[in-house]
């Protein structure tokens, strides 16, 4: 750390130490060394000195006093004493007290074992309790929520929890109740703590009190092992600890990441391990003979492929063979089925996202922003979803920050999000009006427009953002969150609007939000038409990659959409789905159905059933999380481990395996033995990915990831001290543990490589804005049509019906109802009440839902939810390549 | 009628019948300190505050022109009044809200102007219905009259007032707890730093908090001028002040008598005023200023009733409440039913005090009830020395409150005063005053 002038001297226990003003007791105390006992204090969140357990001396004029450490800043020549008879006595009181009401059901409760209580009554703590009355009892647990139970005997008020819930969530579902000594968390009559992110309060509660229902008595903490992996649930790519016991995954807890996650989880990523014992996992391999699927070797499985490609191959050419999918693979997985598909078989009829995405060089070719990026933002745009729904942990990120006014956030959506009430200005959206929108903004900023003038917006909105956002000039600490806000249309109305805002804010940087688990890796491993790996253009790369891997496809390929087509038109013959499910998933389902019946092969390669497995033909097993190893980017383009825990089940195989012995069976050799060799020949070719030594993206000690493209052999490693109380229930000692008392910091490291040197853009260019088609068609299809006179919003939630969720027993009860979220006054003058139930018709269907009035839908605009009903809302839709649906709404 | 002669200052209205409306008030000197005030600077003002040298009459003893000397200049700042009271034998502004109402209103108004603050709170505790009643008609009365408002009798200075009801929490009446729950928070008492409302205070804006007693001194000091004020009293301890006595004395109820100049046996003994122990007894002990004090003896009777020097001899006046003890009293029943008290009232956030208060309530329950152990005595009182380490005075705390340190007071006073009386309930197995 570079020395600054105004850094102040303090003693910690006789020691001189640097520190900034400003900065609290306890943190610098444990830069040098020193860990000072806690129990309310959690670096992540603001101070609130209640617990007492971190009372130190301090000096001062009028003598020394006993100050809360994680409370006082220190001040310049400020001695503390952190072992002093007076604090001794003070500590050995604070426990003594904390005893007193506790049950000490230790053997019988889950954080027995790793429970800060326990270990800091160990070594601070008396031997034993005077108390001889009896203690407060309370009836226990009682389930706050589906997946969190409350011991309230155990409870020792620390209010982190209730600060998780309040400052960090912004959900003040939990919040304590009563006085004194008869102070208990609580929810609110009748409300449970249905958060999104309940499962973090387990986490950090430093003892017992809060349980996550699919993990009490699941395991002793001494039983556990643990390795550090990532989730790979959505595209944020949080990190976490995959801790097993007897071979089984049994929790998830979050790693704090300066970068990522800050040790905070979504609770479909905690707990979404629990599909992996689901009854709908798949197996063995299969083939469907006469209707039935039948259960047949690998080898059997293999070549029956194999056969059924070549054959297509050879009849029709490599264009009749298509892969859909790819986001749930490993980078590693990605890159090796690129390969099958784009070497071997020679077709760059590759889709990772399911037409409800964003076009590829529009997510790799804009200057990217990093989560830290975003939240160091003074001003913040998010366009499309409601981030808490599609990017977790980011939501989480950036709330507090937007709450306590550092960040001035600009938002345009179809509905009210988690942030429309901290935005400076909330700008409704509807299909076909978002680059208008867009504009509009521009333009008034500009001056050259007024502001939303015959674009039936209010004014007022149009000026508060343009406040907010300040001039066009400067712009470099503007960040500009964007996603597909509606999952039936096409994107061009938005990649007008994204391209509006690149060109008018030159400076700022830019977050595409692509929900699906590794859609990065899978896009920068070129699972996309028209790239290669590495961030490269199949026109940019062809040479380049024909030199490296013998073949390259000789025209750019066919989107997941154009491939339904072409199979319902039997002209694809083979389809191969990669960790997808086109029946539910797709935003065109009618066309899905008929392309899967049509097409005259399906080679279903997944984990757990679904929807579309009714079509397949060949069934081709792979492994789980945690049972498979590789990499992950996330949608900074930061890439980190995904590590393996226990082993697979049944006979599933990683992806990777599966692509190699295929090609194997096609007559190829990927020349892959092992992992390694896949990630040795990425970090050789892949040009973005160049230089990142394999063995380093395998290092679960590199925490912050590695940010693409590297520019550096250098790496830091930068994980702090750990804090015991962070990092609560974490094992590993080395990296976590920090002793009690006092301890060996683990020396940030810098690891390189001298001989493995980065050659970017040596041979070819990445993916740049010049790639980015700007021939968009800018006359979005706006007419009404007939009676139909609402523009249809389909919204995307975190639980939806979707396999992973579905398959879990505690997700079920978090899918919400259908809503039919409507602006007051369409409401009124179509005699629509809220809570009334409401029919949708749109092309061929009708559904129903229950009427959620909202403000901020655009009066022109009516928004359903995807995929929470036995009601398909697509059916309301026509086909997905329009960019605006329109349908009506009765009672 | 008292010990020494003065005309009476904050209690001078309160015999008066229908002193609390604004009829009477007017007839009786009332809003003409507050015009007076008006024709003056605010900075005059607040320079005869200080020359007064008027102590805060809410417990802390702090004078009131060095606090609004601290207030941190900002274009919002704001006055809030603190009328919560519920320390238990405290109940002269209980009196003051319901007898005499709009005098709290004009010593707010006065106190505002010389601040510099344009928003004002009274926060009045709840469980005075009749007090909040009057304070509310009052505040009516007030600005009908044009004394609160928009430009008050045409001085150009405006203020409003608004009057918030406890809702039931002793805690509520430390200052920051108060200022939690007046901004629709938990009654939680801040943690320091920051160290003075007078910087950060209410919504984050500097505040200055005083007591109603406090405030309800500032229109005779405006008339009267800051020096008539000091010059009754002696030394820091200027001016008279209202005493709620309590306990076994003949004659329980609220006095004013002039500070230092009168002692405890003055107010305990004097015919006018406490009129001695009832049936003739004796003595035993007294609270000199509220439970959260530690007791006298017989020995301190004719200590003069000073700021200073009770907190030289190891208590202080706090909230102006005296209570008597004579000798057929348990000293043990009386301090665990204070701890009681506080074990029912701390607000929950200092493992020390949640838990000590409880755990020394108990305790002490048991002693009283014959089930006592040798050991317990000095268990009850380490158990208070981790509340107050030293269990000196003034206290040292491990919480962030000084409900937490207040806890030991009585405690501490009963086991160094009548440890005897410990040990015979103990080896007795009950209590021989029951
Ligand atoms: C536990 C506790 C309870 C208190 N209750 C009251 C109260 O009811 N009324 C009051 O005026 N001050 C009370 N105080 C003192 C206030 O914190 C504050 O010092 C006072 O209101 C300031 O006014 P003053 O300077 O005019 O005395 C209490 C303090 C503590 C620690
Ligand atoms: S439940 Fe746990 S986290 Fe919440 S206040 Fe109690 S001990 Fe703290
Ligand atoms: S936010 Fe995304 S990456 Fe993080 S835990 Fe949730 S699903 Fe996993
Ligand atoms: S000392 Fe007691 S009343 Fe004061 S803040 Fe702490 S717990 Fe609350
Ligand atoms: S008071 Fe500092 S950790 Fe709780």
């Amino acid at each position: 750390m570079p020395e600054s002038n105004d850094k102040i001297t303090v003693t910690v226990d006789g020691n001189e130490v640097r520190a900034d003003p400003g900065e609290l007791i306890i943190e610098v105390a444990e830069r040098a060394g020193v860990f000072v006992p806690r129990f309310c204090y959690h670096p992540r969140m603001k101070p609130v000195g209640m617990c007492r357990m971190c009372l130190v001396e301090v000096s001062s004029p009028r003598g020394p006093s006993l100050q809360p450490a994680c409370f006082v800043p220190v001040a310049d020549g400020m001695e503390i004493s952190t072992e002093s008879q007076s604090v001794q006595k003070a500590q050995n009181g604070v426990l003594e007290y904390l005893l007193l009401n506790h049950p000490l059901d230790c053997p019988v409760c889950d954080k027995g074992g790793e429970c800060p209580l326990q270990d800091q009554t160990l070594a601070y703590g008396p031997g034993e309790s005077r108390q001889v009355e009896e203690k407060r009892h309370f009836a226990k647990p009682i389930p706050i929520s589906t997946l969190v139970e409350l011991d309230r005997e155990r409870c020792i008020q620390c209010s982190r929890c209730t600060r998780f819930a309040n400052e960090i969530a912004g959900e003040a579902l939990i919040d304590f109740f009563g006085r004194g000594e008869d102070t208990e968390v609580a929810i609110f009559p009748g409300k449970p703590f249905d958060s999104y992110f309940a499962g973090n309060t387990v986490q950090i509660c430093p003892v017992g009190a809060l349980t996550a229902t699919p993990y009490r008595f699941k395991a002793r903490p001494w039983d556990l092992e643990q390795v550090e992996s990532t989730c790979t649930l959505c595209s944020v790519g949080c990190r976490i600890a995959v801790q097993s016991s007897a071979n089984e995954v049994v929790r998830h807890l979050g790693i704090d990441i300066e970068s990522v996650n800050h040790s905070w989880l979504c609770d479909k990523g905690r707990f979404g391990y629990l599909a992996m014992r689901s009854e709908t996992r798949i197996l063995e391999p299969s083939l469907r003979e006469n209707g039935e699927l039948v259960e047949v070797s690998w080898t059997d499985a293999l070549e029956k492929a194999a056969a059924l490609i070549s054959e297509a191959k050879l009849v029709h050419g490599p264009q009749a063979i298509g892969f859909i999918g790819g986001a749930r693979l490993t980078n590693e997985s990605a890159y090796a089925w690129t390969k099958v598909a784009k070497a071997v078989v020679a077709t760059d009829n590759t889709d990772a996202q399911l037409g409800d995405g964003m076009p590829a060089e529009l997510v790799l070719g804009l200057p990217r922003a990093t989560i830290s990026d975003a939240c160091k933002a003074k001003k913040l745009i998010v366009i499309g979803e409601d981030l808490k729904e599609v990017a977790p942990v980011l939501f989480l990120r950036l709330r507090p920050l937007i709450e306590e006014g550092k960040i001035d956030l600009v938002e345009f959506s179809t509905h009210e999000t988690s942030l429309s009430k901290l935005a400076k200005a909330s700008i409704p959206l509807v299909p076909g009006e978002i680059g208008t929108r867009v504009r509009a903004l521009i333009g008034f900023i500009k001056g050259t427009k007024d502001a939303g003038e015959g674009i039936g917006i209010d004014v007022q909105e149009i000026k508060n953002a343009s406040q907010a956002l300040g001039s066009l000039e400067d712009n470099s600490d503007l960040v500009v969150i964007f996603s597909n806000s509606s999952a039936i249309e096409n994107t061009q109305d938005l990649q007008a609007g994204i391209l509006a805002l690149e060109e008018s804010f030159k400076n700022a940087k830019f977050m595409p939000v692509l929900r699906r688990s590794n859609i990065f890796g899978a896009l920068d491993m070129g699972l996309s038409p028209n790239l290669l790996p590495g961030r490269v253009t199949l026109s940019g790369a062809k040479e380049y990659y024909k030199k490296q891997w013998g073949s390259v496809p000789e025209k750019s390929g066919m989107s997941a959409l154009e491939m339904l087509k072409a199979a319902s038109e039997s002209k694809l013959k083979v389809l191969v789905l990669l960790g997808c499910d086109p029946i539910s998933d797709f935003p065109d389902s009618k066309l899905a159905k008929d392309a899967l019946l049509k097409v005259d092969t399906v080679i279903f390669v997944d984990s757990l059933a679904n929807s579309s497995l009714d079509y397949a033909d060949i069934v081709l097993p792979a492994s789980m999380d945690s049972e498979r190893e590789g990499s992950f980017t996330n949608l900074e383009g930061r890439i980190s481990r995904i590590s393996k825990k226990v082993s697979a089940l049944g006979s599933s195989w990683p992806d990777w395996a599966i692509a190699s012995e295929l090609a194997d069976a096609l007559g190829e050799d990927l020349g892959f033995g092992s992992l390694d060799d896949i990630a040795k020949e990425i970090a050789r070719l892949a040009p973005a990915y160049q230089g990142l030594r394999s063995t380093l993206s395998l290092r679960s000690e590199v925490d912050e990831g590695i940010l693409l493209p590297v520019t550096s052999t250098k790496v830091e490693i930068k994980r702090k001290q750990g804090d015991p109380m962070v990092h609560l229930g974490l094992i590993s000692v080395e990296h976590q543990g920090a002793p009690l008392k006092s301890g060996a910091s683990n020396e940030p490291g810098v690891y390189s490589d001298e001989k493995q040197k980065p050659e970017i853009g040596s041979t070819v260019s990445l993916i740049s804005k010049s790639d980015i088609k700007s021939d968009i068609n800018l006359e979005p299809e706006t007419e009404a049509s007939g009676a139909k006179s609402l523009r249809l919003v389909v919204t995307r939630r975190l639980f939806d019906r979707g396999t992973q969720i579905y398959n879990s027993p505690f997700f079920r009860e978090l899918i919400s109802e259908q809503e039919v979220r409507i602006h007051p006054e369409t409401a009124s003058s179509l005699g629509i009440d809220n809570g009334g139930k409401v029919s949708i018709s749109g092309e061929s269907k009708k559904v129903s839902g229950l009427v959620v009035l909202d403000n901020r839908v655009d009066q022109s605009g009516v928004v359903l939810t995807w995929n929470v009903s036995e009601e398909d809302v697509r059916l309301l839709a026509s086909d997905s390549e329009k960019s605006a649906h329109w349908v009506e709404v009765e009672n | 009628m008292a010990v020494t002669s003065f005309d009476p200052i904050v209690s001078k209205r309160l015999r008066i019948p229908n002193s609390h409306t604004l009829e009477v008030y007017l007839s009786n000197d009332g809003y003409v300190g507050l015009k007076k005030a008006l024709s003056m600077n605010p900075e005059d003002v607040a320079s005869e505050v200080m020359t007064a040298s008027l102590l805060g009459r809410g417990g802390a003893g702090f004078p009131a022109g060095r606090k609004w000397a601290m207030l941190k200049n900002d274009l919002v700042k704001y006055l809030v009044i603190n009328g919560d009271e519920s320390e238990p034998a405290t109940f002269k502004d209980h009196e003051l809200v319901e007898k005499d109402p709009h005098q709290i209103i004009e010593g707010t108004i006065i106190a505002a102007y010389a601040l510099g603050v344009t928003q004002a709170f009274i926060f009045c505790r709840g469980e005075f219905a009749l007090g909040f009643e009057r304070l509310q008609s009052a505040l009516n009365e007030a600005y009908e009259y044009g004394a609160l408002g928009r430009d008050i009798f045409g001085s150009g200075f405006s203020l409003d007032m608004v009057i918030h009801p406890g809702a039931g929490a002793y805690i509520c009446g430390e200052e920051t707890a108060l200022l939690e729950s007046l901004e629709g928070k938990r009654g939680y008492p801040r943690i320091k730093p920051p160290f003075f409302p007078a910087v950060i205070g209410l919504y984050g804006k500097p505040t200055v908090v005083n007591n109603m007693e406090t405030v309800s001194n500032l229109p005779w000091i405006v008339i009267n001028g800051g020096a008539a004020f000091a010059a009754l009293g002696e030394g820091s301890s200027a001016g008279t002040r209202l005493f709620a006595l309590s306990g076994h004395v003949n004659r329980p109820g609220w006095y004013e008598i002039e500070m230092a100049k009168t002692t405890f046996r003055d107010l305990i003994e004097h015919p006018d005023l406490g009129g001695g122990i009832r049936m003739g007894r004796s003595l035993k002990a007294f609270i000199p200023g509220g439970v959260s004090a530690p007791w006298f003896g017989p020995n301190e009777m004719d200590m003069p009733l000073s700021q200073d020097a009770v907190a030289q001899a190891g208590s202080m006046l706090g909230s102006g409440s005296v209570v008597v003890m004579d000798e057929t009293t348990c000293p043990v029943r009386a301090a665990w039913r204070i701890t009681k008290f506080f074990s029912r009232e701390s607000c929950g956030q200092c493992t020390p005090c949640r838990e000590g208060s409880g755990w020394i309530e108990r305790t002490m329950r048991r002693i009283e009830l014959g089930a006592g152990r040798m050991e317990d005595i000095d268990l009850v009182l380490d158990a208070c020395d981790n509340i107050s380490p030293g269990l000196s005075w003034p206290p040292k705390q491990t919480t962030i409150c000084v409900l937490g340190p207040s806890i030991p007071s009585s405690v501490n006073s009963a086991i160094t005063m009548f440890r005897d009386d410990f040990v015979a309930h103990i080896k007795d197995g009950k209590c021989n005053y029951a």
